[in-house]
């Protein structure tokens, strides 16, 4: 049993996409709470998707390099972010529609530019379901910089996102730069899209956001535990993931999401079954 | 559940914030027009709020109460006219409250009892600084006050609706607030719910908190109030009940949908006969 789970580890490969994929888990969960509780699923499923133009013009601009692919991926998410805001706004549309707008636009843009340059599609597939292995060291420096960089900021303004996203009139009435708030908190949402691109790929992408912060959800009634948990759920489908990837010879962003869905189901029935119980007498606390 | 109501901070406005003196009005609101797209939803409104006085704002629904609150709040821009809070914009003022009438908050959301009235001190904590232990004992003081003690790390759907309310003013209390303005807070409550209500609101006048509510109960109003308003876009009365509640001034605010009753010289009974079922007003 040990020895079959240090086996993988002799390589350097899994070591760095194990690391990388713990960092990225923890950072989407507990970003991932707002996600689920703001009601913004689809918002990030969009901005993942929004991003591959990005990745495709930094792939051709670099040449094959990972640097030019995160940057251009960052700028083009950041972008995207606040085209939805701007456009939402502006146009008095209901945001889902101005999202959908902006997300198949940028999306069929980026697989116009990938399909002109055929000899690159291989490569740039590894962006749509993502290659956890294949994180070099510098990639695990990016994701390591912005994955604490995220986390500090979450929890520097805590109680103003929690605020901003529990009770709008109140933080209005206590003069909160709400819109300024709201930004910063769609920036961290493209900043940890773009730094979880290669684990998983910009079309599970969604998945790493509200997977864990869901299951977390059902187990508790406390906002920071609800991080600490989400994050644990991400963490340890992140490892199992790899682990059945290596094992099962299956897609390492696949087996990292589906890890991490059968985690969700399992939760779910286990509370849907704890409150039946409890449906007739006291109140279960978890 | 007994519980006797104690009233841990006695501070009064000037204490709260040193700028406020005493016998200053609290709130002066001049000449204050608000329109919508589709029309005006308040004309010419002036009056002023005396420090540590209870209002009741009472008028049919569309009468602009809520504009008026979020207004005076500094939610909405006026399309003409003033409201000042100690002489000064709304905007430069955390010490107002406002308490919506149909709270959009997601009961559902992961924070207790505390974490929401902790969020009354948000501003006065400040970014980047965590809730010191004055902050701590402020917020269990508001919550003690609101008789909500047992009830404090609980989740917050776990609330009857008298409950919710008294969560909401424990958070106004948390937030130091002079003026608390409450958009209909008895509106679903049973009888023995609005009674701890008004017995928050007795402790809240005894630290000179300065309450104005929407009403649709011109009985309560009229019980249980320094002083109404009687509101339909314009101002059509205000003062003691007994002044403001004229069959005249009652006929104009709701026409021919409420039938006034005078009992002798008393204060006019009024039976209802409009509204309940319409007490859902879209904001």
């Amino acid at each position: 049993m040990l020895d079959g789970l240090l086996a993988p580890l002799q390589y350097a490969f899994m070591v760095r996409g194990m690391l990388a994929a713990v960092i990225v888990g923890v950072v989407c969960a507990v970003l991932g709470t707002y996600v689920v509780l703001r009601g913004m699923a689809f918002f990030g499923d969009a901005l993942a998707h929004a991003v591959l133009p990005g990745v495709a013009i930094g792939y051709l601009v670099g040449g094959g390099a990972r640097g030019p692919v995160f940057w251009f991926a960052m700028a083009t998410a950041l972008l995207s972010a606040f085209g939805i805001g701007a456009v939402s706004r502006s146009a008095k549309l209901k945001q889902d529609t101005s999202i959908g707008i902006i997300f198949a636009g940028m999306f069929a843009l980026g697989v116009a530019l990938i399909s002109m340059v055929r000899n690159y599609t291989a490569d740039l597939t590894h962006f749509l379901f993502g290659d956890v292995l294949g994180v070099s060291s510098h990639d695990l420096v990016l994701t390591v910089v912005f994955g604490v960089l995220i986390l500090l900021i979450i929890f520097a303004f805590y109680k103003e996102f929690m605020l901003i996203s529990f009770d709008p009139t109140l933080a209005s009435t206590l003069r909160l730069p709400i819109r300024r708030l709201e930004y910063l908190l769609i920036s961290l949402i493209a900043m940890s899209i773009v730094v979880s691109l290669q684990t998983v790929g910009v079309t599970l992408m969604v998945a790493m956001l509200i997977t864990p912060a869901a299951a977390a959800s059902l187990l508790t009634r406390k906002l920071s535990r609800m991080m600490i948990i989400a994050a644990a759920i991400a963490v340890f489908s992140g490892i199992t993931g790899l682990y059945l990837s290596y094992y099962l010879n299956i897609a390492s962003g696949a087996a990292i999401v589906l890890t991490c869905t059968i985690l969700f189901v399992f939760v779910w029935a286990l509370t849907t079954i704890a409150r039946r119980r409890a449906s007739d007498g006291t109140r279960v606390n978890l | 559940m007994k519980q006797t109501l104690q009233v841990p901070i006695l501070s009064t406005p000037q204490q709260r914030h040193p700028g406020h003196r005493p016998g200053t009005s609290i709130l002066s609101v001049r000449n204050l027009t608000v329109g919508y797209e589709s029309g005006r939803a308040l004309d010419n409104i002036s009056f002023e709020l005396v420090t540590g006085e209870r209002m009741a704002v009472v008028g049919p629904n569309g009468a602009g109460k809520s504009t008026l609150f979020k207004a005076i709040a500094g939610l909405l821009k006026p399309d003409t006219g003033k409201v000042s809070v100690f002489g000064e914009d709304p905007g430069g003022h955390f010490c107002i409250s406002y308490l919506p009438q149909h709270n959009h908050v997601d009961w559902n959301f992961p924070v207790t009892v505390r974490d929401v009235v902790m969020m009354g001190r948000t501003r006065k904590i400040g970014f980047l600084r965590r809730a010191s232990g004055n902050d701590h004992a402020i917020v269990s003081n508001a919550i003690e006050t609101v008789g909500l003690s047992d009830f404090a790390m609980r989740q917050i759907s776990q609330l009857s609706g008298g409950q919710q309310q008294r969560m909401f003013i424990a958070r106004a209390l948390a937030q130091e607030a002079d003026l608390m303005l409450m958009d209909e807070p008895v509106t679903g409550l049973d009888t023995p719910s609005q009674t701890e209500l008004f017995a928050v609101l007795d402790a809240l006048r005894l630290q000179q908190v300065t309450v104005m509510i929407a009403l649709h109960d011109l009985k309560l109003a009229a019980s249980s109030f320094d002083r109404v308003m009687l509101l339909k876009r314009r101002l059509i009365g205000i003062g003691k009940p007994d002044e403001v509640f004229t069959r005249e001034n009652l006929n104009q605010a709701y026409g021919d949908r409420i039938q006034v009753e005078v009992n002798g010289s008393e204060i006019p009974f009024i039976d209802e006969t409009c509204c309940g079922e319409e007490e859902h007003e879209h904001a």
